[in-house]
């Protein structure tokens, strides 16, 4: 693809600009500023991506890997401002997947430790994980709201903070992991993963393609796991005192 | 009364506040060993926050609490709540049967609850053996006021903190629960402080007498002081409620 096919395709910017101008939608703004910032946050990505691909050197990926872990964290912890030292339990939770993955496919061979795999494949599980987290601390800070009186209950009766906090924590792990399964089971079926029509539009063998794809696949479903069972172990110490009570926020 | 040596737990000068509002003020009282002193005061006088502080769910925010002379922060907080029990007053359940409720306690420690063991439990309270493998999402209120009550008396405290546990039963019901306590009282010397907005059962069953207002105590003595008090905001109450 060249600029100008690239730019031919700006048309589709003017067709939901013009439908907002018609209709009052007043989104036009907002639609420029998002394909602004598209434009030039992809542009500068793809010549970063070039220069690393370029100089093949462990800092250079360091240095990319450390800066995807560092957006995702602060995009998560958002999420969880309840939750004590919640930034440095979400970049925890990010680094040991990430070390685990990586380990995993390059100690095993399964790819080569070439700046193009080790970039994309934790672009993939970076943001993966980041999304589980989000969605697990979503789960986990409303499931223990909801479930104050039980909790309350087994601290009463002499249980440790943690066994107060299990069937909560337990639900919460399992809700986050549910959609990586579901979406799993219906993957090919319904829409071609990113990643696979990608290289296929590259022009890379589909049988290739899909190997690759399922290698992500696998990939996605210890993500889904480890993430929420690193950060809930990691977070619930936070929703007590020293005195095993549970601290009270105010709503 | 104020005498702390035979004292099962003694408040001294205890506040409690959250979030800046004050709820407890300057509470200082007994509560003597091996008796049952009823606790009664009008909603949101804050009964059921001082029992919480008893079983160390919440700590004070000023003043000292002594639980057999010790002071409560030199307990280990898991060994204080299985010695000062309390059944909590909404009666709250994990989900599940009524025997996996009976055996939370136990399960906490680690250990097993025979089936045996659960319906003599439930026995105790009034209840019969059909309920054991029911969900306790499908008890009645005053089912699951006596499951409650049960599960509290597994761990064999000796100082019972009960928080209106028979406000759900039927008269028959109530009477055997008194009957329950008083006997656990009797034989085992247990500590008991109960909450009841019933002054009648609190006649009935108590030893001593606390009297709760706007988070203060206003008056603490022999059960008589109920109706011999001659303090204007206790008689107020009392009449009250009579009425
Ligand atoms: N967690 C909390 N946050 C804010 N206010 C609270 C909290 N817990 C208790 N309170 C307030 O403290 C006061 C005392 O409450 P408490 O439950 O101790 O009253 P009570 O005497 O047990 O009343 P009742 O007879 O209705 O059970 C009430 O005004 C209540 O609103
Ligand atoms: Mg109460």
């Amino acid at each position: 693809m060249t600029y100008l096919t690239l730019s031919i395709t700006l048309i589709f910017v003017l067709i939901p600009l013009f439908l907002s101008k018609t209709l009052h939608l007043q989104l036009e703004k907002d639609t420029i500023i998002a394909t602004v910032r598209s434009i030039i946050q992809l542009l500068a990505v793809g010549y970063v991506l070039k220069f690393v691909f370029e100089a093949e050197s462990f800092f250079f990926i360091f240095l990319m890997v450390a800066l995807m872990i560092a957006v995702a964290t602060d995009n998560a912890r958002k999420k969880g401002k309840t939750i004590k030292g919640i930034t440095w339990k979400i970049a925890i939770t990010l680094v040991v997947i990430e070390i685990l993955t990586q380990s995993i496919l390059l100690g095993f061979g399964v790819v080569p430790a070439t700046a193009q795999y080790i970039i994309s494949i934790s672009g993939m599980v970076i943001g993966n994980a980041m999304v589980l987290a989000i969605l697990f601390l979503n789960r986990f800070t409303a499931e223990v709201e909801a479930r104050r009186e039980e909790t309350e209950l087994i601290l009463s009766l002499g249980g440790t903070p943690k066994q107060a906090v299990r069937q909560p924590l337990i639900d919460a792990i399992k809700t986050s992991m549910i959609p990586t399964i579901e979406s799993q089971k219906t993957i090919g079926l319904v829409q071609l993963p990113g990643m696979m029509s990608g290289q296929i539009i590259a022009g890379a063998d589909p049988v290739q393609a899909v190997q690759f794809q399922l290698m992500i696949v696998f990939l996605l479903l210890t993500n889904a796991a480890m993430s929420s069972v690193l950060l809930g172990f990691l977070s619930y110490p936070t929703l007590f005192n020293e005195r095993m009570q549970l601290i009270k926020r105010k709503r | 009364m104020n005498d702390s040596a035979t004292a099962a737990i003694h408040f001294q000068e205890v506040d409690y506040a959250i979030f800046d509002v004050t709820i407890l003020k300057k509470i200082t009282g007994s509560f003597p060993k091996g008796k049952i002193t009823t606790l009664v005061g009008p909603s949101g006088a804050g009964k059921t926050t001082l029992l919480k502080l008893c079983n160390g769910l919440i700590s004070p925010t000023a003043g000292d609490i002594f639980i057999n002379e010790e002071p409560i922060s030199s307990y280990d907080p898991i060994q204080l709540r299985r010695r000062v029990g309390i059944a909590l007053q909404s009666a709250p359940m994990i989900q599940g049967t009524v025997f996996q409720n009976l055996a939370l306690p136990l399960e906490l420690q680690n250990k097993k609850l025979t089936e045996k063991e659960a319906l003599h439990k439930l026995a105790d309270v009034g209840l019969a053996q059909p309920i054991l493998h029911q969900k306790v999402d499908d008890l009645s209120g005053g089912q699951r006021q006596k499951v409650s009550i049960a599960r509290t008396l597994m761990n064999r405290a000796d100082i019972l903190l009960l928080d209106e546990i028979t406000s759900a039963l039927d008269p028959t019901s109530v009477h055997e629960i008194e009957q329950l306590i008083i006997d656990l009282n009797c034989k085992y010397e247990t500590t008991i402080i109960w909450i009841t907005h019933n002054l009648q059962q609190a006649r009935t069953i108590g030893h001593y007498t606390w009297i709760m207002a706007d988070g203060e105590v206003i008056e603490t003595g022999e059960i008589d002081i109920l109706t011999s008090s001659t303090n204007k905001r206790v008689q107020r109450f009392v009449q009250g409620n009579l009425a």
